[in-house]
């Protein structure tokens, strides 16, 4: 007697607490053994590039917090650097540190909420718990210097918003002394867990080639053994005069791409703590009156404050015309930006590159032969965060 | 090659009747090519020894409604061997199909699709061409620039039918696009005075 026998289709998602968001996967099944996975993205489209469009570029800043929004400044930092290098201004040595801890600081965000969500889907709760807490610290510091916890706004073309305010560097400093040992913490929990190498070794194998085939960035690259790392290839802002390690897998599989978040946790640190080291007080935005807003002592005072304030909240700067791309090493890979600026005060074109984008469309061809357990392990370990995905 | 000029030479030297324009600027090599040759120098640049081009980093299309050839395709690749960036431009009409690049990139596939969803642009050859972003069952192509902000239609939960309806948008107050800039340039002989200054410069 034979038996026919169907493959199983399954839906994953997009109201999956593993699916990191609104994530919908439809899996093809025979048997647990995955044959195909089709992900359906979109879920949460908001048309960031068109709104873009349509806004100064002042204005622009806030969407960008709402792409990858646990680590909002690093995308706001491919932007300002993307503006800047069109109107050629140059961004005072302080900004530049600002913006470095700050950037240094959201990678720790997103690899704290990566490391320890990927554990949670593998089944261990502590370390999201210890986690979390640490992060609420650094959520802290974002909001002393911007105002909001999460979408910062801080960042302009020409360096920050505003001044950090007092005590915040001490305290940044003391963080660095006491994160390493929650590192450390967190390690003892997983590092030489059995369980959670178990469902972590050899799963998801990236080969380098694959990984450069795919359009692979940041962790996802590094761990399968290429050292490509834009702070240090196409280094940007103060990142030139810093002395940092770029940690590197050897396998490719999820357990390295771990092992590297922790690692560039370590690096993060010591880099707040040079940049905390080495600045010094000064101005924090360019002094060009056309792109920095006056101070509101100066409207008080000055006709010329007054009238370029008027005209920086209602026109704008205008930027004159010209098309570039350029990329930060955003916590999850290349962040890019590609402006086209048409000699006006909003944007003509601005397409946004996202790491998750490519990082997802390989879900199919890392996942094919796994079993369906292996899902969520691998979405982790790609460190997928859907409002960089969907934009 | 290790500086963008020599690269630039090669390139030129290499494709000469392919590559109509190009440009360095922004530590970045800017070319511009014809639909019919694009694949060809793709291939020359990934595979070739001096440039190495293994990355695909973006698909995007740039829309000029004035203009005849009216979308421009715009690709974006990284060499990690020589470090560079370069930038691949072409244009096409409205109705055109271009050849799709899965076959050299797998990375293009989701790009494609994503240029396809958001621009109407059809892609030849694409193993799977379907709208991404959107919605399933969305009409129109949101980025094109004579597509409205505020879209066409807005969809909510009907009590009555018990199930999502997509109905026109009807707005309280329409999206109001103030014109700030001012018409005023200042009198006639300041004028010339600073175009002649820019000239200068």
């Amino acid at each position: 007697m034979t038996k026919k026998i169907k493959n199983l289709n399954l839906n994953f998602g997009p109201q999956h607490p593993a699916a990191h968001g609104v994530l919908r996967l439809i899996l093809e099944l025979d048997g647990e053994v995955v044959e195909k996975a089709d992900p359906h993205i979109g879920l949460l489209h908001r048309g960031t590039e068109k709104l873009i469009e349509n806004k100064t570029y002042m204005q622009a800043v806030p969407y960008f917090d709402r792409l990858d929004y646990v680590a909002p400044m690093n995308q706001e930092h491919a932007f300002a650097l993307a503006v800047e290098k069109i109107l050629k201004i140059d961004v005072p040595i302080r900004a530049q540190y600002i913006r470095v801890i700050f950037c240094e600081i959201g990678r720790i965000l997103s690899h704290i909420l990566n490391v320890t969500t990927q554990a949670l889907d593998v089944g261990a709760l502590t370390p999201s718990l210890w986690g979390f807490e640490e992060r609420e610290t650094l959520m802290t510091f974002y909001e002393r210097a911007s105002g909001s916890r999460l979408h910062a706004n801080y960042f302009r073309a020409g360096g920050v918003h505003q001044d950090l305010p007092k005590g915040l560097e001490e305290d940044i400093s003391n963080f660095c002394d006491t994160f390493p040992k929650v590192i450390n913490d967190l390690e003892s929990l997983l590092t030489d867990n059995r369980i959670f190498k178990q469902r972590n070794v050899d799963i998801g194998i990236v080969s380098k080639e694959d990984a450069l085939d795919y359009s692979f960035s940041g962790v996802m690259i590094r761990g399968s053994g290429v050292p490509w790392d834009l702070r240090k290839s196409q280094p940007y802002d103060c990142y030139e005069d810093l002395d940092f390690k770029i940690p590197v897998g050897k396998n490719g599989d999820c357990y390295d791409r771990y092992l590297c978040r922790i690692e560039e946790m370590k690096e993060s640190v010591s880099i707040i703590k040079q940049c905390l080291s080495k600045m010094e007080k000064g101005p924090i935005k360019s002094l060009d009156g056309k792109i920095s807003p006056p101070s509101k002592k100066d409207i008080k005072q000055s006709m010329e404050a007054l009238i370029h304030h008027f005209k920086l909240f209602t026109e704008g700067y205008r930027v004159p015309k010209d098309e570039i791309y350029t990329a930060v090493e955003a916590p999850k890979g290349e962040f890019g930006v590609y402006l086209i600026s048409d000699g006006s005060s909003k944007p003509y074109k601005c397409k946004i590159r996202a790491p998750g984008f490519s990082h997802l469309q390989s879900m199919d061809y890392l996942i094919k032969g796994h079993m369906l357990a292996d899902v969520p392990a691998v979405l982790g370990s790609l460190d997928i965060v859907f409002g960089e995905v969907d934009r | 090659m290790n500086s963008l000029e020599d690269l630039e030479k090669k390139i030129n030297s290499e494709l000469t009747t392919k590559i109509n324009n190009s440009e360095i600027k922004h530590n970045q090599i800017y070319l511009e090519t014809d639909k019919d040759d694009f694949l060809d120098v793709i291939l020359f640049l990934k595979t070739n020894l001096d440039t190495k081009f293994r990355q695909l980093i973006d698909i995007t299309v740039v829309d000029y409604p004035e203009n005849n050839q009216r979308f421009q395709v715009v690709y974006l690749f990284l060499s990690h061997e020589f470090n560079q960036r370069l930038v691949l431009k072409y244009s096409i009409s409205e109705n055109e199909v271009i050849p799709s690049l899965t076959s050299v990139f797998p990375a293009a596939n989701w790009m494609e699709r994503e240029v396809f969803d958001m621009y109407g642009v059809n892609f030849k050859d694409h193993p799977d061409l379907r709208r991404i972003l959107t919605d399933y069952g969305f009409e129109g192509h949101p980025l094109r620039k004579d597509f409205p902000l505020t879209g066409h239609s807005e969809v909510r939960y009907s009590e009555d039918q018990k199930k999502v309806i997509s109905e026109p948008v009807k707005l309280e107050q329409n999206y109001r696009n103030f014109d700030y800039e001012s018409p005023w340039e200042g009198t006639k002989y300041i004028k010339e005075e600073i175009e002649n200054n820019d000239k200068k410069n």
